[in-house]
């Protein structure tokens, strides 16, 4: 991510997986794998076989680069200067041999890194549309029990991780291992004994590593713990400024703040040592383990042991290079894959996810109405029925939909021991105003995601239009309510087409007057461009009420017969809440609605109330009646409510 | 820029000017050994010499310790400028920012000054770790390579030359045309995922109107165009390693024909050709590395500049040259007031505001949304400045007080107020560093807030979390309230600081307030009318002017919006929640 975005945009997850330190563990890592590259296998199988060969052939193209020193000094360069008249025509012919097979490695190697971008960004796509198809068709309770900053982490970290294990960390391990192989019988080949100091030096590498690593990691974690500690300060501290401030409170928070940063600094300073230290190590101990190699295979050259030349001492000291570097990088590539298939595990659980089941079959049709009887018809009537097969012998029926709720005896809890609602009765007949109200906690908003089946409920019924909503397809029976919640969600598109959310094919006409008959029109021609207006970030640049008229509004041009509105808390001044109050009466007029209520204008004028306490019903009725009761509502409308 | 953050390496100059030098070290060590490496084929093998040998490898082995020690002590060096250099940024942007008035804080936001002081910070420590070490390392191991090459045969050092030239030129045109199409394709990617957030957040909205599918339709899409453009990059990307390899690859071929042709000729050893082979590898590799590097900093750039701007802001509210320590009384009063947030923009926040307020008043502000009453009071403690007119409190101008002072006797509780980590005792201390128990526990009787506290398993010992999670928005704020009264000021800001108290406590805090200080002078911000009606007066703003000011009684004869405020609430507290929240 270029640094440039951060600011503006926060949401690349936590980033506290951090680059270096102990490495992530990882159950069952060898499932995860197969079941990843099962993914890629899936859509790039050859394409992954032609990468495999790529690598092959690149490094073999490399070290018989690398042997053909040997052939060059003995077979060419030696005998050439004995000769008088030196004839390089052989020679010629050898190196354009070589060049050859240093082309088509080159050649491979472009090959291969070209098809693995489309392998990795190709997986990536189809993993990322894979995930969202499957979270979009999730039940709300998922979205109610993760937190939502684990789930973007999904689509930012984990899935970068992911592109780094398949474009980098793969190929390169596949590529270090079939270097090591190819290099160590090349080595061997050329001379055993050489081969056994480099196999020994290389021992000594994995040592010093293990050890440094051992030693380190006590400082990696003492500077991830500070630097939690200061991010963790400078996250309260910026957040309170103002109070500090306003309190004269600056040295005493600086003081703090120092004693943190030094500490920090010297676990840092630390565990930075030891990070910077590995590499030359590990150099130096390969240029020693070269420096061993060069005197052993000088003295066997000189005495020309087993046959061993200059040439294949030529040859030798370079493998013997190029042996300990892929070596060296095995770990680090092995602990990307693994951090990586940390990333897929998250993933693979949002995919494993149950989606929403629906086993409803009663779905919403137009319908005409010709001599009291209803029939379904294709073109638009304005008027709908549920179309109901019986299951037993498939006949059909209808039932015109009208916004007839009845609520019988539902219990309902969010986690099954943990009871939120008990037998809750209520009846709804169409075109009546319901508004729910008691403290926080008591449940009212809970009442909402039951009527929509964002939960579906324990035990009792909920019968709409005298059919129970279990049997009624979760699609036909949202799309005939209508919802008004209580922190709005705007889409990162213009005014326009946000309020055209509630109904697709809506023409600019139609929105314009859901936008009128909410009280939007007025603010929204103020705009810089009107309707067209792009808005952003949840509607960042509008007032609270104005997103709560744009809610409305989306909401009117659905036009459903029922609505669930759930009034906003937040400090809306009198004067806009009155605008927004008059476009919530305008839309709730004609329509079933369920308002869970927190201003008393609403509640007075409406049909039934409610009072909800602990989940149960412990009032009910008009205002008036409520009133004359004395009871929690009249505790609650007076506010003489003495603290809990 | 460059500066303003080099002053920050400060103590640790000398680090990081001994780290390059051990870097140096290091890299003119390795350098030796392949040339030394020639003398053991040429002087030792091909001579017959077996104690050359044996000196020689001695020689080298000698050097690859050194080269050991240096880059061990380039490495510990490297890592304490580094992060030394952090804990200065750190330091001084968080000193700087203890300066900042709140419009310098409204500047950067809260989420800003964070990612500052975090990710920014530990980017330029990781660039400046690699300015030090691998922007040294490279550069100068591609010269002492190229320099042995010359040493050794400056004809074919003439080859390494020119592909030095070749590959590095293809590099930046790689590296160039890669970075353009990812500046294309990054803000895109963000687009994506900021519009996954979206239907994170706001999925009972695309589930009640049943739009899965629309959205599906939208995002892959979006997924597809994102394929397509990190895939153009990336293709172009995909040269960088067959340059490298091609160009390696000519030069191993030159250097076998050509060298075995001056071998032959007698102008070169065989020694020499190996030599010649491996500082191949160096350069090349080198370069690579350079590029990469190249790419790392220029990316830490966008850091940098971010830090830049926390050092060099400046603060606009500054203590005057000859400061007043003495505030006389909590008098008030504006004088022709006008006042905007951002300098540029036309239209004042508050305009000709004149006020007066006796010492021991207490005031009502009412008024809706964005009618100013938060920015009316911010410049009773200076926490922003006036455009013209002025503001005086004890008879003087506010800018003649010391900063200090001033906000020491006139105690805001702001709108949103935080609580600290830590006991409730701490927390309340904020006020009166050296407030006793006694004093702690006398102050939160006065806001109410005893009565909770004493009902806390731990009382005042209770430890608030971070951001005062832990209690309820009603705590919270009588908690803050009894944070300021610790301060005993001359004057009390309460902003809308009692709406999640519920009424009756809200009176009785009122009350307290009247009997317990009366001398204080007492500013109410509030939506309900009942907080303000007992005032002495009431000020009703609307849109930045004062549309009313007087007692209940007079404005509900004369003042059509307090009027309307009224009706609308009267009956009850007007909103049913609030009780059950505290």
């Amino acid at each position: 991510m270029p640094a440039g975005t951060q600011t503006a945009k926060p949401i690349h997850g936590p980033g506290a997986r951090g680059p270096r330190g102990p490495r992530p563990k990882v159950n069952h890592p060898e499932r995860l794998l197969l079941r990843l590259l099962q993914k890629i296998l899936k859509n790039y199988g050859a394409a992954c076989v032609v990468v495999v060969l790529c690598i092959v052939i690149s490094v073999l193209a490399n070290v018989q680069g690398t042997l053909f020193m040997q052939t060059l000094i003995d077979d060419y360069i030696l005998p050439l200067t004995r000769q008088a008249n030196p004839d390089f025509s052989g020679l010629a012919h050898a190196i354009s041999r070589v060049a050859c097979f240093y082309a088509v490695g080159a050649a491979a190697a472009y090959l291969q890194t070209r098809i693995l971008v489309n392998v990795s960004q190709g997986t990536l796509r189809n993993l990322r549309n894979e995930m969202f198809l499957h979270m979009e068709e999730l039940p709300v309770r998922y979205f109610d029990t993760h937190s939502h900053g684990d789930i973007m982490s999904t689509y930012t970290n984990d899935i970068d991780t992911l592109r780094m294990m398949i474009s980098q960390s793969i190929p390169q391990f596949l590529n270090s291992i079939i270097t090591i192989v190819s290099v160590f019988v090349s080595m061997l080949r050329l001379n055993i004994p050489l081969t056994l100091i480099t196999l020994a030096m290389i021992g000594v590498t994995l040592f010093s590593t293990k050890k440094i690593g051992s030693l380190s990691a006590k400082y990696f974690i003492e500077q991830q713990k500070s630097l939690a500690a200061v991010n963790g300060h400078i996250e309260e501290m910026m957040n309170g400024q103002k109070v500090v401030k306003v309190f004269t409170h600056e040295e005493k928070s600086l003081e703090d703040f120092n004693r943190l940063n030094d500490h920090l600094y010297e676990s840092a300073k630390n565990a930075n040592t030891f990070g910077n230290i590995l590499m030359p190590v590990n150099a130096q101990i390969g240029n020693i383990s070269y420096v061993l190699c060069a005197i052993a295979g000088g003295i066997l050259a000189l005495n020309g042991v087993g046959g061993f030349t200059l040439g294949g001492l030529a040859s030798f000291l370079t493998f013997n290079k190029s042996f300990s570097q892929p070596i060296n990088q095995l770990s680090m590539q092995l602990n990307n894959i693994v951090m990586a298939l940390a990333g897929s595990e998250r993933i693979f659980r949002l995919l494993d996810e149950k989606p929403e089941t629906d086993n409803g079959y009663v779905t919403l049709v137009c319908a005409k109405k010709e001599n009291g009887v209803l029939t379904e018809t294709e073109e638009r009537t304005g008027l709908w029925a549920w179309k109901h097969i019986h299951q037993a012998d498939g006949s059909v029926d209808y039932v015109e939909l009208k916004g007839d709720v009845v609520f019988d005896d539902v219990d309902f809890g969010y986690n099954p021991d943990k009871t939120v609602l008990h037998n809750v009765d209520l009846y709804a007949t169409p075109g009546q105003k319901i508004a729910f109200v008691g403290s926080t906690g008591a449940g009212k908003t809970t009442i909402t995601n039951l009527i929509n089946r964002f939960y579906d409920i324990q035990d009792g019924k909920i019968r709409y239009d005298g059919i129970n909503i279990n049997k009624i397809k979760k699609a036909d029976l949202r799309h005939s309510l209508g919802i008004v919640l209580q922190d709005t969600h705007l889409f990162t598109a213009t005014v326009m087409e946000n309020i055209r959310y509630g109904k697709l094919d809506a023409t600019d006409e139609e929105v314009i007057a859901a936008a009128k008959l909410a009280n939007a029109d007025a603010f929204i021609q103020q705009l810089p461009d009107g309707y067209q207006t792009l808005l952003t970030g949840d509607g960042a640049n509008l007032s609270q009420g104005q997103r709560q008229l744009l809610a409305i509004a989306r909401a009117a041009i659905a036009d459903p017969p029922v609505l669930i509105l759930d009034e906003a808390t937040s400090s809306i001044d009198t004067r806009t809440e009155k605008i927004v109050q008059d476009g919530m009466d305008k839309l709730m007029a004609g329509r079933t609605t369920f308002v869970i209520a927190h201003r008393l204008s609403t509640v007075k004028n409406s049909d039934c109330i409610i009072v909800l306490e602990q989940g149960r019903v412990i009032e009910r009725g008009n205002h008036d009646q409520l009133i004359a009761a004395k009871g929690k509502y009249y505790q609650l409308y007076t506010g003489n409510l003495a603290e809990t | 820029m460059l500066k303003t953050l080099g002053a920050q390496i400060k103590e640790f100059k000398k680090d990081s000017l001994i780290t390059p030098v051990f870097m140096m070290l290091e890299v003119i060590m390795e350098t030796i050994i392949p040339l030394m490496m020639a003398s053991i084929i040429d002087d030792g093998v091909e001579a017959g010499n077996l104690r050359h040998i044996y000196v020689t490898g001695a020689f080298m082995a000698a050097a690859a310790c050194f080269s050991l020690f240096c880059g061990v002590m380039g490495g510990k060096f490297g890592a304490k400028a580094s992060t030394g250099f952090a804990r200065n940024l750190r330091k001084a942007m968080y000193e700087n920012i203890q300066t900042f008035s709140f419009s310098n804080i409204d500047k950067f936001s809260t989420a800003g000054l964070v990612t500052r002081l975090t990710t920014d910070v530990t980017n330029l420590q990781n660039a400046y770790q690699m300015l030090l070490r691998m922007c040294v390392r490279s550069p100068f191991t591609l010269i002492c390579a190229m320099a042995m090459a010359f040493f050794i045969s400056p004809k074919l050092a003439v080859i390494y030359l020119s592909a030095v030239i070749v590959l590095g030129t293809i590099l930046a045109v790689i590296t160039v045309n890669a970075h353009r199409y990812f500046l294309q394709a990054f803000p895109k990617y963000d687009d994506l995922n900021a519009s996954v957030q979206e239907n994170v957040s706001a999925i009972r909205v695309v589930k009640a109107y049943v739009r899965e599918d629309y959205e599906k339709q939208k995002f892959t899409a979006a997924s597809q165009n994102i394929y397509r453009m990190f895939q153009k990059a990336e293709n172009i990307l995909a040269f960088n390693n067959p340059a490298m390899m091609l160009t390696v690859y000519s030069c191993i071929i030159a250097i076998s024909w050509l060298g075995a042709k001056m071998i032959v000729g007698s102008t070169l050893s065989t020694g020499e050709l190996m030599s010649l082979l491996s500082y191949c590898m160096n350069i090349m590799m080198s370069l690579m590395m350079l590029s990469m590097v190249f790419v790392m900093l220029t990316m830490s750039i966008a850091s940098a500049e971010r830090i830049c701007e926390v050092l060099t802001e400046t603060s606009d509210i500054v203590n005057p040259e000859n400061p007043e320590y003495e505030i006389a009384d909590g008098s008030i009063s504006f004088s022709h007031v006008t006042f905007r947030y951002n300098k540029t923009s036309a239209a004042p926040v508050l305009s000709d505001i004149n006020l007066s307020i006796k010492s021991g008043e207490t005031i009502g502000i009412i008024g809706g949304t964005g009618s100013s009453k938060s920015s009316l009071v911010s410049l009773i403690s200076r926490l922003y400045d006036v455009d013209e007119g002025s503001v005086s409190v004890g008879g003087k101008d506010v800018r003649s007080y010391d900063l200090d002072t001033l906000r020491n006797e006139v105690a805001v509780v702001l709108q949103n107020n935080v609580l600290f980590s830590g006991t409730i005792y701490d927390n309340l201390r904020w006020g009166d560093p050296n407030a006793t128990d006694e004093e702690c526990r006398h102050a939160c009787a006065l806001a109410c807030a005893d009565e909770f506290i004493e009902r806390l398993p731990d009382k005042y010992h209770t430890y608030i979390e971070q951001g005062g999670t832990n209690v309820s928005g009603g705590q919270k704020q009588r908690l803050c309230i009894a944070r300021a009264l610790l301060k005993k000021p001359k004057i009390l800001i309460l902003d809308d600081s009692t709406s999640a108290v519920d009424t009756a406590t809200d009176a009785k805090i009122r009350k307290a307030f009247a009997e317990e200080i009366p001398g204080t002078t007492k500013l109410i911000i509030a939506q309900r009318i009942s907080s303000v009606q007992n005032a002495d007066r009431i000020i009703v703003l609307n849109n930045g002017v004062i549309d009313g000011f007087g007692t209940h009684e007079e404005l509900l004869a004369q003042n059509e919006i307090y009027r309307d405020v009224y009706e609308s609430q009267t009956g009850g507290s007007g909103d049913f929640d609030e009780g059950g929240v505290s």
